[in-house]
């Protein structure tokens, strides 16, 4: 059976490596150089899948990436599925694995396909039509229904177990597609001496030369000259060739991505190994020779297997030795077709007849085919076709539908509409596109990028033409640059001159309302369903396309989007240009995640930021929680203790004794400079003239719109120099916000700043016992509460180590910041954690600090603010330094808005049932009795059990709150509204008595 | 990916080593507490918006960390021109003379 598709001999695949691979698990033979279309037709295989919404059976339709049908899932071996590879570019090896997709239970007998005699359902914006009612179906009826529909293959579920790459390269001049355009660009290029990278999507470069067979070039057949250019770039070590390689995307400023395909096309390949490398290539010049693609023509049955573009045939048979069928018809309004009809009957195919709907096909082609006995109908057109899983006659009669049908048999119709210059990457360069009249077809119009179009992609059909314009394009990208170069002259023998015509669906005499006649063959888009869409009010080409879905699936429409244009065009009634063609977009052809990802994978992705002490918290079997890019340790659990267990433990260890929290992670900004305190008091809401060196102060930051962004603890180390806090999440914001103003508003200023987040490892100690634990460690600062107040800073050293010492409390205790430089934090907290035994220290995690501060009343930023707070609001009006004539934020606080008396305020809740812990984010409304939807007041922003207290506790935002203190308010839940009572912030030692305890 | 001109390090770079900043030449009143409501408002949140050239503020902030100032197309996105922060603003018929 193989042999009989097959002509050994011909064309490039490696006839000595026989390759065994399975397709739907049938195991086949084919060659190293097929791909899985070729080596499947040459097995006599041409049903490959179902259609996506009719299930109908469908054939392979091209031999490129532009490939709408051969869609199969693939196993590159254990972990290595990939869906909707299209069979046209997948090279075989030995032990692939492939299958069909979108049907069931067989490619063969597919239950699905009842969506094709329901074809009236599923007509043009089926839906929006059928998914409106009833609300209830959505859930269980329509939405399954969409998702499971909503794409072709099924995706893979495990990790990907493959690496992916990625490099930046630097060009002089880039080639985009490797056919005798590129080739003549690149060797015009880099014979003169510039650094060119020419890249072709194929497994071998060489774009039509590789199918070709009539013209030769300097005496040399096609195939013969370019193995001869390609061995000249080769020698040339300016020049890069990458084969495999797509460009995706074409950006600013020359900048091209590309997908290098490494390992899918072979058996082994080495350990690590990457499997894509994504290429971000900056170019100085980019010569774009992407060639052009074969349409399809459009009448009823023209989607069944066996149905196939002309030109693929022709490549099949010249590149892969591949006969298509044993059978053919040729359907065509261009001449290329006629080449492949000769090629096809001079390899034996019988070739029944070559159907042309133009009535003046060139006189030279009929004369040839008559030699070869091939029967032409010039000026007949195609009607219908039949056969269930692969076609079996066709049937045509004349354009004007004068005269009798004809049934030919046939296994293979070769069917041509022309060919559609590929416009996608200079389309993606933001270059707007031409409109070429005599031809009707888009061409590139001006070059937005230091680029040119070269070849078929620039309307220059042919191998002449494709060498001549590649030559001068190369030699003119390489001249801007600065080389010197001379022409080429490429003398091209034996070429015909080709011309076609367009149509939109083709000519018939049965009733057009009952063809199906497809258009986008991926997404099923029939002519009827663009002119339904059309009709319906649809004129915009981006909105019939979206209404129809055409051109909306993997391949992007390479195949179908002209013909569904022009049949939108001739629907609405205007011209091409003035219906205008849909946007194209990056990428080319579907690439995988894995290369866009690349190396930022898990740990490269995102970094996890860990302080000095994290290290010490992981022994001692902390659990951690997640803080902007940092990793805190939440809580320390003792063995089989709970999360509620282990918190009440460290909570109490800290109001009866001490404990010791790694507050590293804290912002941390040095503001030094002589104007440094006056910079300060124009950026922050406090008063800083006055603060005295060695004293800290709670410092506000607000936006130039009055709302709360940031707050900490700043210390004054001397009268220029100043220890700003941020909050963990805000230090790269607040940084940035001050180099804005000091760079921008207020460059008079004499200030300098420096993050010194990580120059620092923080050790906060809380509870009555700290001070006890801190005196016999420290020297150099006088610790008593007369020298080293609450709110005071000074600089000594501690276990012999140079430190910032802070007096500041977030617990309510009395309690101390050690900052140490990093590389001494772990040693200095071990010490401390050593000697603290002696007073049953705890480390405690950012549970406990939150409840312990959540006690005090003291607010998170992020968490109790939400970017609509006010100082006021906040409650911390008393921050605000009232001579100061401005700070950022202040003008806004005298606005209208901020004014009302009914903003939102922070206050307690204490629930009336004292173990109820309110959920944080719940919504609160004054009267639990109102209809649904109630007007909701306020929210719960922090809730905790409070083991001081024996109950739990909440702060929320409320509107009128501090005006409310004492009214009941209700939180409805799912399953019962809870009531609670507005109170205080403060809810531990309102006296502030422990402070100093 | 735009190659982007920082006037500070007088180098062209690639976008990546940017960041956007918002609307430029947008000066924060001297005295803001002269300014009335209406003012004010539209110093905070009134902005161009243009489609076309458009002056804006961008941060090298992969490089040295500077604000600067540039005129850069919305519709094609290709910048015209950066200089520092706190010069003038272009004049766009001189720059388009020296174009
Ligand atoms: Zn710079």
């Amino acid at each position: 059976m193989t042999k009989a598709h097959r002509i050994v001999g011909r064309g490039r695949i490696d006839a000595s490596r026989p390759v065994h691979f399975t397709f739907n698990g049938v195991e086949y033979q084919g060659y190293r150089g097929d791909t899985l279309a070729s080596a499947l037709m040459a097995n006599g295989v041409h049903l490959v899948g179902r259609s996506f919404k009719y299930h109908r059976p469908r054939g392979i339709l091209g031999a490129g990436s532009e490939e709408p049908n051969a869609l199969v899932g693939v196993t590159h071996g254990q972990g290595r599925f990939e869906p909707n590879t299209r069979a046209t570019m997948l090279e075989i090896y030995p032990g692939l694995a492939t299958r069909s997709q979108n049907h069931w239970p067989s490619l063969k007998w597919d239950v699905g396909a009842i969506n094709d005699a329901l074809y009236m359902l599923f007509s043009a914006g089926f839906y929006y039509k059928t998914f409106m009612w009833p609300k209830a179906f959505w859930t269980k009826v329509y939405e399954p229904f969409i998702r499971r529909a909503a794409g072709l293959g099924t995706a893979p579920f495990e990790p990907d177990p493959d690496s992916y790459a990625s490099r930046f390269a630097h060009c002089d001049i880039l080639v985009v597609g490797g056919g005798p355009a590129g080739i003549a660009a690149a060797l015009a290029a880099g014979r003169a001496g510039a650094k060119v990278i020419l890249v072709d999507e194929h497994a071998d470069l060489g774009g039509s030369l590789l199918s070709e067979t009539d013209a030769t070039i300097a005496g040399l057949t096609g195939q013969q000259w370019l193995d001869e250019a390609l061995a000249a770039l080769a020698d040339l070590p300016n020049v890069t060739l990458l084969s495999r390689t797509t460009a995706i995307g074409y950006y600013h400023e020359n900048f091209v991505g590309l997908c290098e395909r490494i390992t899918d096309h072979l058996e082994h390949s080495s350990v690590g190994t990457p499997r894509e490398r994504l290429w971000k290539v900056r170019a100085g010049q980019v010569v774009l020779a992407q060639g052009s693609i074969e349409r399809p023509l459009v009448f009823d049955g023209n989607d069944r297997p066996g149905v196939m573009l002309a030109g693929a045939a022709r490549t099949y048979l010249n590149r892969y030795g591949v006969t298509v069928g044993e059978r053919a018809v040729v359907v065509t309004s261009h001449d290329s077709a006629w080449l492949a009809a000769f090629d096809m009957a001079k390899a034996g195919v019988k070739v029944e007849a070559i159907v042309d709907l133009r009535s003046d096909p060139s006189v030279d082609l009929q004369e040839r085919a008559r030699v070869l006995g091939i029967q032409i109908l010039v000026g007949w057109t195609v009607t219908g076709t039949r056969g269930r899983l692969r076609i079996k006659s066709v049937r045509v009669c004349p354009v004007d539908l004068g005269g009798d049908a004809h049934i030919l048999s046939c296994d293979v119709l070769l069917m041509c509409g022309g060919w559609t210059p590929s416009l996608h990457l200079f389309s993606h360069s933001m270059g707007k596109l031409r409109w070429d009249e005599s031809e009707q077809r888009f061409l590139p119009g001006d070059h937005v990028e230091a680029s040119r179009t070269v070849g078929a992609g620039n309307g220059s059909f042919g191998l002449a033409a494709a060498l001549a314009e590649g030559d001068q394009a190369g030699a003119a990208a390489a001249r801007e640059l600065g080389y010197d170069s001379a022409p080429a002259t490429y003398q091209v023998n034996g070429e015909f001159a080709l011309s076609g015509r367009y149509f939109n669906e083709l000519p018939t005499d049965r009733n057009p309302g009952k063809a199906k006649a497809f258009v986008d063959f991926q997404n099923d888009v029939t002519a009827k369903d663009i002119r339904l869409a059309v009709r319906e009010g649809f004129r915009s080409i981006e909105h019939v396309k979206r209404y129809t879905t055409n051109g909306m699936a993997t391949d992007q429409g390479k195949t179908s989007n002209m013909n569904g244009l022009a049949i939108a065009a001739d629907a609405v009634g205007r011209p091409m240009p003035e219906v205008g063609l849909t946007t194209f977009r990056p990428p080319y052809t579907p690439t995988t995640f894995g290369a866009f990802a690349g190396y930022a994978r898990n740990g490269l992705f995102e970094v996890t930021r860990k302080t000095p002490i994290d290290q010490w918290a992981e022994s001692e079997g902390a659990i951690f929680e997640p803080v902007s890019l940092w990793r805190r340790a939440w809580y320390f659990p003792k063995a089989g203790e709970t999360m509620h267990a282990a918190v009440a433990r460290e909570c109490a260890a800290v109001r009866s004794s001490i404990g010791m929290f790694d507050a590293s992670t804290l912002g941390k900004i040095e503001v030094v400079g002589p104007d440094a305190a006056e910079f300060m008091n124009r950026l922050y809401t406090n008063p800083w003239t006055k603060l005295a060196p060695g004293r800290c102060k709670y410092g506000l930051l607000l936006g130039e719109d009055g709302f709360i962004r940031d707050d900490g603890v700043i210390g004054r180390l001397a009268q220029d120099r100043f220890h700003v806090t941020t909050t963990t999440g805000g230090a790269a914001r607040v940084l940035n916000m001050m180099e804005d103003y000091l760079q921008t508003e207020w460059p008079d200023l004499k200030v300098w700043l420096t993050s010194t987040t990580e120059q620092w490892a923080v050790i906060a100690l809380n509870g009555p016992n700290s001070r006890k634990l801190l005196e016999p460690l420290v020297e150099g600062i006088d610790l008593s509460d007369e020298q080293l107040p609450h709110m005071a800073v000074a600089e000594g050293s501690i276990c012999g180590i140079p430190t910032r010492l802070f007096r500041v409390s977030f617990t309510g205790e009395r309690g101390y910041e050690v900052n140490v430089p990093a590389r001494y934090g772990r040693a200095v907290w071990e010490t401390l954690y050593e000697s603290g035994q002696e007073y049953g220290i705890v480390a405690y995690g950012t549970e406990t600090m939150h409840v312990l501060r959540a006690e005090k009343g003291y607010i998170i930023i992020g968490q109790d603010t939400d970017g609509t707070l006010t100082p006021n609001d906040a409650g911390l009006g008393w921050t605000i330094g009232k001579t100061k004539p401005d700070f950022v934020g202040k003008r806004s606080l005298a606005r209208p808005d901020m004014l009302k008396d009914d903003r939102k305020q922070l206050v307690g809740l204490l629930t009336s049932d004292p173990t109820v812990i309110l959920e944080e984010g719940a919504q609160i409304v004054f009267d639990p009795d109102q209809p649904i939807p109630m007007r909701m007041v306020g929210h719960v922003t922090s809730s905790y059990w409070s083991e001081s207290l024996g109950r739990s506790i909440a702060l929320a935002v409320i509107e009128a709150g501090s005006r409310r203190i004492g009214e009941v308010v209700h939180i409805p839940m799912p399953d019962r509204t809870h009531a609670a009572v507005i109170s205080q912030t403060v809810f531990f030692d309102p006296q502030n008595s422990r402070i100093n305890a | 990916m735009l190659l982007i001109r920082c006037p500070y390090c007088n180098a062209e770079r690639p976008e990546v080593e940017f960041v956007y900043a918002g609307e430029a030449h947008i000066v924060r009143p001297v005295d803001p507490s002269q300014t009335d409501d209406d003012q004010w408002r539209d110093h905070l949140y009134v902005r161009n918006n243009a489609r076309g050239l458009h002056f804006e503020r961008w941060r090298h902030i992969h490089g040295c960390a500077r604000f600067f100032n540039a005129l850069r197309d919305t519709v094609s996105d290709k910048f015209v021109t950066t200089y520092k922060a706190g010069l003038p603003r272009p004049r766009i018929e001189d720059i388009k003379e020296s174009m």
